[in-house]
């Protein structure tokens, strides 16, 4: 056991690790200090100074976050010097903020807010020194950065380097002229930034947002020439409660079906479904390569990569130019969705697919990224309008005036509304792998995965790069060149774990087969868009609902879903074919590094 | 530009490619070129291996590593408390009717680049300016004039 230590706080004693600052022996005895620059998934900064406390024997206050509990402190945490010094401290923010909550999309999910509430801040104790002409910067698809709600806690900083090693934003200028921005003020759309999000769910305020879209979404649903139709991914149905009254971890997929569909969705679908495409078409992708490299010995790009995370597409396309060949050609089950809408879709009920809007519900920002590639109009049309944020979708049902809590369950529509368990866990860090694995090995050894009740669990958790290996055996006679074959997989999700393992793809030395990336911590489920906060407590909870809404599937493997065998039989013939080809797959494009 | 790169990966060869070399290989770009281009930060950033935003928001923080100024006098004019009270307000309009120029901006043909800098350390004397190297103290509209009337004559 590592070394402990004692202290002693607002009365009470606690034991705490040796390195463990006073703000964590607090939370272990449920006292709460306020904190701002804190967050549990970054470094410490201590720059905000609103968990200060008094530490017996100190004239001056501790912040408590940066401080390491000591043996025999004695700490007290709400004394008036304490309360005075951070209403002090909140009232100087407040005097240099864009108060205007009554419009702010971050409104009652806001730390800062919060805080001035709690202290009941007085508006008049200083000037209002906010600056004028700060322009919101709209430029990007995704990210929506307006400076007059920044505080400068520099959390959206330490997550694009720590949790993704993007260092798009940066502390720039200083004093009174610090901001936090771009090299050399770039709008976003400029920058090397990935869309990902990540800041977005790591800032306190309302500083950082997605763009929104569902003014246009509500638009469409109105105009009765319009035929609205949304598919929501794995990950929307595992947090959306947490915004509408529901704990975390709550499933809530029938609910948010019948939501929908009240909000007047005219076809309310499953991104399940095209998870499960991607899946049929990646699995046979990779033996394509694997039998190209093993049997014809021609020179294929593995390991073979995921391609499903468009945050992960373009840190990739940015920082391993020269390595896209690894990427699988398969799109995201968001554009292949998008894509099937306006062709299948369209074809089999009969509508004209001008009239179609096809909406994407998903836990990401950098979809929204995604939906507008120039590349994503495979169908003919945009395949996909607008993509929208599960935050976006719990403020269009605050909206609607749905009574979320007390809704009946109800099912997806069909077609393209049927989908599997592999599907679902698509939404959580291995959860691809998995559902690869799942189809693979069956396709290879006629067999399923010899994992107990098909869990295949060394690829789950939240460890930042999982391994595992399968060996292949008694395989079926046209996948012989695979016998005795013990194939290496890994996982890894925060593109800084991305980067451990494409530095090792670079310097050759690679052992794997195929590797699962996503570019937010967690997967899906911790994605940019999903509800905040979002932490590693919260990314658990997520994640054990995901494996729930798994288990309690009736199908368990992507090529067993129905719905999936007959788009085959129906429309696109068979995987990696001509159609398959055209709609299905993409391709990738350099990106600058600097 | 085949030029920055050259001197870059001087810079770089000479004090090491690790980040805590950055401040010098700024200050050798500075030296050389007067300021810090786009072109240049961007080069450090690629031989360095590090963000962009990082080497701006490193260059930025410094008054004395300029990203945008370019002339080849810059008069740096301390906007700390000491020389405002002193009256820096009007050493700043006086060179801003003279140079015909703003705060921040650079005279046609980049001859001067009027800016505003931190505390020189000139506070008894304020309000102080630097041109360049050199620098003046206890100014007054009228001997900014003189000052700037001599570099405008004699020393380009
Ligand atoms: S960021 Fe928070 S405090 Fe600021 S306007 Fe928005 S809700 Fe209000
Ligand atoms: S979206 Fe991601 S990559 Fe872009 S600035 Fe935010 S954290 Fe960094
Ligand atoms: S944008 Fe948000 S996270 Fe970043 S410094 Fe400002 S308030 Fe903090
Ligand atoms: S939370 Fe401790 S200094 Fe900001
Ligand atoms: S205040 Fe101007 S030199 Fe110090």
């Amino acid at each position: 056991m590592a070394e402990q230590v004692k202290l002693n706080i607002d009365g009470v004693d606690v034991q705490v690790e040796k390195g463990q600052s006073i703000l964590d022996a607090a939370k272990k005895v449920n006292i709460r200090i306020p904190t701002l620059c804190h967050h549990e998934d970054l470094c410490v900064a201590g720059n905000c100074r609103v968990c200060v406390v008094e530490q017996e024997g100190k004239n001056t206050l501790t912040p408590s976050c940066a401080t390491p509990a000591e043996e025999g402190m004695v700490i007290k945490t709400s004394t008036p010097k304490v309360r005075r010094a951070r209403k002090d401290l909140m009232a100087l923010l407040v005097s240099e903020h864009n108060t205007q909550c009554t419009t702010c999309y971050r409104s009652t999910n806001c730390e800062l807010q919060d805080l001035a509430a709690e202290y009941n801040v007085d508006n008049n104790i200083y000037l209002s020194v906010l600056k004028e002409n700060l322009e919101i910067d709209k430029s990007s698809w995704s990210i929506e950065k307006d400076d007059s709600k920044c505080i400068r806690c520099q959390r959206c900083v330490r997550t694009c380097a720590e949790l993704q090693h993007v260092n798009a934003l940066a502390v720039t200028e200083r004093g009174r002229d610090m901001r936090i921005s771009t090299f050399m003020h770039l709008p976003m759309n400029e920058i090397v930034c990935t869309n990902c999000g990540q800041c977005i769910t790591h800032c306190p305020t309302g500083a950082l947002t997605e763009r929104r879209y569902y003014d246009e979404i509500w638009e469409a649903i109105d105009d009765p020439e319009k035929h609205v139709v949304i598919n929501t991914a794995p990950s929307v149905r595992v947090a959306l409660g947490e915004m509408l009254g529901f704990p975390v971890g709550t499933r809530v997929t029938g609910k948010m079906v019948t939501a929908l569909k009240k909000m007047g969705f005219d076809s309310v679908l499953d991104t399940d479904f095209s998870a499960d495409l991607t899946i049929i078409e990646e699995a046979n992708e990779l033996l394509v390569r694997l039998k190209d490299a093993l049997v014809h010995k021609k020179d294929v790009a593995l390991p073979m990569i995921t391609s499903c995370s468009p945050g992960w597409v373009k840190f990739i396309e940015h920082m391993y130019p020269e390595h896209l060949a690894h990427l699988s050609s398969c799109k995201s089950p968001q554009q292949m969705f998008g894509a099937l809408t306006k062709t299948y879709y369209a074809e089999k009920k009969g509508i004209d697919p001008s009239k179609i809007v096809s909406v994407a519900g998903m836990p990401c920002a950098a979809k929204k990224y995604e939906a507008n590639r120039p590349e994503m109009r495979d169908s003919g049309y945009h395949d996909v309008d607008a993509g929208l944020t599960t935050r976006e979708i719990g403020h269009m049902i605050k909206q609607s005036g749905i009574n979320f809590l007390e809704l009946e369950d109800s099912e997806f529509d069909s077609i393209m509304g049927e989908s599997t368990g592999a599907g679902v866990i698509f939404g959580a860090t291995g959860g691809v792998m998995e559902a690869a694995l799942r189809t693979a090995y069956f396709v290879i050894t006629g067999r399923p995965v010899p994992f107990d009740n098909l869990n295949i669990t060394p690829v789950r958790g939240l460890k930042g790069i999982k391994e595992t290996s399968i060996k292949f055996e008694n395989c079926l006679p046209e996948y012989s060149f695979l016998e005795g074959v013990e194939a290496k997989f890994a996982i890894a999700h925060g593109l800084i774990n991305a980067r451990q393992i494409m530095d090792q793809i670079v310097a050759g030395e690679s052992p794997y087969h195929f590797i699962e990336i996503m570019a937010c911590p967690g997967g899906c489920i911790g994605g940019g868009g999903q509800p905040i906060p979002t932490n590693d407590e919260i990314r658990k909870k997520r994640i054990q609902a995901i494996y729930d809404e798994d288990m309690n599937k009736p199908i368990r493997m992507s090529h067993e879903n129905p719905e999936i065998i007959k788009i085959y039989e129906d429309f696109l013939e068979k995987p990696l074919g001509e159609k398959s080809h055209h709609l299905l797959h993409t391709k990738y494009r350099k990106r600058k590094r600097y | 530009m085949a030029e920055v790169k050259e001197l870059v990966k001087e810079l770089v060869d000479k004090y090491g490619r690790e980040r805590k070399n950055l401040l010098p290989v700024l200050q050798g770009i500075h030296l050389e070129t007067n300021y810090l281009s786009k072109e240049a930060m961007l080069e450090v950033a690629k031989q360095m291996d590090l963000s962009a935003a990082e080497i701006y928001g490193t260059a930025s923080f410094y008054s004395f590593l300029d990203t945008k100024a370019d002339g080849k006098y810059k008069i740096r004019v301390c906007k700390s408390i000491t020389c405002e009270m002193a009256g820096k307000s009007e050493i700043i309009r006086t060179l801003e009717d003279m140079l015909k120029v703003k705060v921040g901006e650079t005279t046609e043909g980049k001859r001067f680049s009027l800016l505003e800098t931190n505390c020189l350390g000139l506070c008894d004397q304020g309000p102080a300016m630097l041109i360049n190297e050199e620098f003046y103290t206890q100014l007054t509209p009228a001997k900014v004039r003189k000052i700037l009337g001599e570099y405008i004559r004699n020393k380009y």
